[in-house]
């Protein structure tokens, strides 16, 4: 009896938890599985089978895309993390207590703007037209405007502006609860401040630098408006093969496949950088 | 001067200001070689900072600070060699003890085999010779103890600073930890310094006590000096437990001041040396509890000693440190020690009690 309220109550108490997961998560990727796998033979006549899947293979420029954006969103997270890193330790350690709290709002507030709308502003400096070129113009350093856009530097600086908060936030709150004492005694023993750093802090915000990657790169590598409009046409992102696979040639079983092989891919690469960094998910979420 | 009684630590009118605030207001001390020196003070009375100067971590406003005899002023922190425990240990939570201890020796350098030969050795210097696998979660709070100490000792410091390293501990590891640091000590003969606002441990292991307030310091001396001697009145309350009473100087005769507290009551106290009474100043008047002697009022008290007459309020039973409160004749409560035998002839509450002492356990202090 008393074990069946127990029961009971948990089940009451985990059923939206496991419907939300099942409903917005589990259903929608199994939809996209089941779809990914259907292979058209016919106008309306579709057969189960891998031939999305081997489309992708056979075809290079689409799965240089996937490896382009892979590693592009790499070198974001990595720069997001070199970038990030001074910051979160400033605001967390150097700051004063009162200045913290600013300097956090300071941070956020690239948040409070849409991404479309950041994306324009970068535009509206950049292009050919725009404050940059003109400046440099008006002060002699060139002699007819230059185009800022569309290469992908724009396209990184562009991105690592969109991400760094993510990187800067678990950063700030693993490092805030780091004893400073702790750098202390790294020096009176006898570290210097590279020992100090490579030694003691770092390895006191690992759960915060891993988590901080983890979402910067995840959400790089499935973003779509900042290399779309930073990038122009020859930006090739994968989120855009998989736009361009729904939307402009309707063929929804190719995109879902790509869909699929992104988040494979993506999951992949976090995995592998948690094995080479010899962290586990789990420890990393129990600390951050 | 020869090289032996260099001191290991030379501190030369040093001060420190933040702001407006000066935490530390020009101390001078030397601290000879091997020994046990603590400084005891109220809490905010500046200890942590003399500390972090002496380690490095803040810049003296003015004053010297000399370790072995050079100046280290313009020595940064990592390249003092003068070690620090620090109040909540910090020692560092990703290493396991065995790193923990061997991140000095790697810092400078150290080969490996070295460095284990050494970690193994402090290990057992602190009877801990089978923990360097654990982590530092593993371990009690007695045993993170040691390893900052190992951790700091491994090194070799000239000066070992410990900024109330017992604070965190409960009371009965604390009394146990007072020994064992003692021990600690003589065993590795390196000149400890340890900050501590309590009084019993500066008291039991120091071979050298500070007492420091508002800054400054009051007084440098052998603990029992600090005990029966003090030389200002704020040693006199502060150390050890104390009766006062204030008052004015009424006369001045053959080396003894004659005092008439603010209730009326007059007393006798000797003069020390250097104190300069006169008649008509004001005075603080302070007697140890020990010193005092309660018996029934129907004894009667002795010919030239200070008595005051008075009722039992309680009696603190506490085994050999037994007290009785005695309400006196203006109504303020006096402490005196006494014997608890547990016979007839104890005080008991409602007594009247004779309270009797010598002008030479009387401490006065001009305000
Ligand atoms: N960084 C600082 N900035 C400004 N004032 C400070 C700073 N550090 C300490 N103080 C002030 O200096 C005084 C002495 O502080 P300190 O920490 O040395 O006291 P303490 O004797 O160690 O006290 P406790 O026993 O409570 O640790 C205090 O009044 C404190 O407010
Ligand atoms: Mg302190």
């Amino acid at each position: 009896m008393q074990s069946d309220i127990k029961r009971l109550s948990l089940i009451l108490l985990f059923a939206p938890f496991a419907l939300w997961i099942f409903l917005l998560i589990a259903l929608p990727h199994i939809g996209m599985v089941i779809l990914s796998l259907r292979e058209k033979v016919a106008p309306r006549v579709y057969e189960f089978g891998f031939g999305n899947y081997i489309d992708f293979i056979q075809e290079p420029i689409y799965w240089n895309t996937l490896l382009r954006t892979g590693s592009m969103s790499i070198l974001v997270t990595f720069l997001a993390l070199l970038i990030g890193f001074p910051i979160a330790y400033y605001i967390a350690k150097i700051a004063g207590n009162r200045s913290k709290g600013a300097l956090f709002l300071l941070c956020l507030i690239p948040l409070w703007v849409s991404d479309l709308i950041r994306a324009f502003g970068w535009i509206l400096l950049l292009r050919e037209t725009g404050v940059a070129s003109s400046f440099l113009l008006w002060t002699g350093a060139i002699n007819e405007p230059i185009e800022f856009l569309y290469n992908d530097v724009t396209v990184v600086v562009g991105l690592v502006y969109t991400v760094i908060l993510f990187m800067i936030v678990p950063l700030v709150s693993t490092l805030d609860g780091m004893d400073d004492a702790m750098v202390e005694a790294g020096y009176n023993l006898g570290g210097s401040g590279f020992t100090v750093l490579r030694r003691i802090i770092i390895p006191y915000a690992m759960p915060g630098i891993v988590s901080g990657c983890i979402v910067v790169f995840m959400l790089t590598a499935g973003s779509y408006l900042t290399p779309i409009l930073l990038g122009g046409k020859n930006s090739s992102w994968f989120t855009e093969q998989i736009y361009d696979q729904f939307i402009t040639r309707f063929n929804w079983e190719s995109g879902a496949a790509f869909g699929f092989l992104l988040l494979a891919f993506t999951s992949l690469v976090v995995w592998l950088g948690l094995k080479l960094t010899g962290q586990t998910l789990a420890n990393t979420v129990a600390k951050s | 001067m020869t090289v032996t009684d260099t001191p290991d630590l030379e501190c030369t009118a040093v001060c420190k200001d933040f702001g407006q605030v000066r935490a530390v207001d020009n101390v001078s001390f030397q601290i000879p070689k091997g020994s046990f020196f603590s400084i005891l003070g109220p809490s905010g009375c500046g200890k942590t900072t003399l500390m972090r100067m002496i380690a490095g971590f803040e810049d003296p406003s003015s004053g010297d600070i000399e370790i072995k005899g050079k100046s280290v002023l313009n020595t940064p922190p990592n390249k003092r060699n003068v070690k620090m425990v620090f109040q909540h240990l910090a020692l560092f939570p990703m290493m396991n003890v065995y790193e923990n201890i061997a991140y000095g020796l790697r810092c400078v350098g150290t080969d490996k085999a070295t460095i284990d030969q050494k970690v193994k050795d402090v290990l057992e210097r602190i009877a801990l010779p089978d923990v360097g696998n654990r982590e530092v979660h593993q371990l009690s709070g007695g045993q993170k103890q040691r390893i900052a100490i190992a951790r700091c000792m491994v090194l070799d410091p000239d000066v070992l600073l410990l900024d109330e390293p017992l604070g965190a501990l409960d009371l009965k590891l604390r009394e146990a930890m007072k020994i064992e640091l003692k021990l600690l000590q003589h065993q590795f003969n390196t000149t400890f310094i340890y900050i501590t606002h309590d009084q019993s441990e500066a008291l039991v292991m120091s071979d050298h006590v500070a007492i420091m307030n508002e800054g400054r310091f009051e007084q440098i001396g052998r603990p029992e000096e600090l005990y029966h001697a003090p030389k200002t009145a704020f040693v006199a309350g502060f150390v050890g437990d104390s009766n006062r009473w204030s008052g004015k100087v009424s006369a001045v005769e053959g080396g003894k001041a004659k005092v008439t507290t603010d209730a009326g009551l007059q007393m006798l106290c000797q003069k020390r040396d250097g104190s300069d009474l006169s008649a008509g100043q004001s005075v603080n008047i302070y007697v140890r509890p020990e010193f005092i002697s309660a018996k029934r009022a129907d004894t009667g008290a002795a010919g030239d000693l200070n008595a005051i007459r008075g009722k039992v309020d309680s009696v603190l039973f506490n085994g050999a440190n037994s007290r009785v409160l005695v309400r006196g004749p203006s109504g303020e409560l006096i402490e005196a020690d006494v014997v608890v035998t547990g016979s007839d002839s104890d005080l008991r509450a409602g007594d009247d009690v004779a309270l009797s002492w010598s002008d030479q356990q009387t401490m006065c202090f001009a305000t």
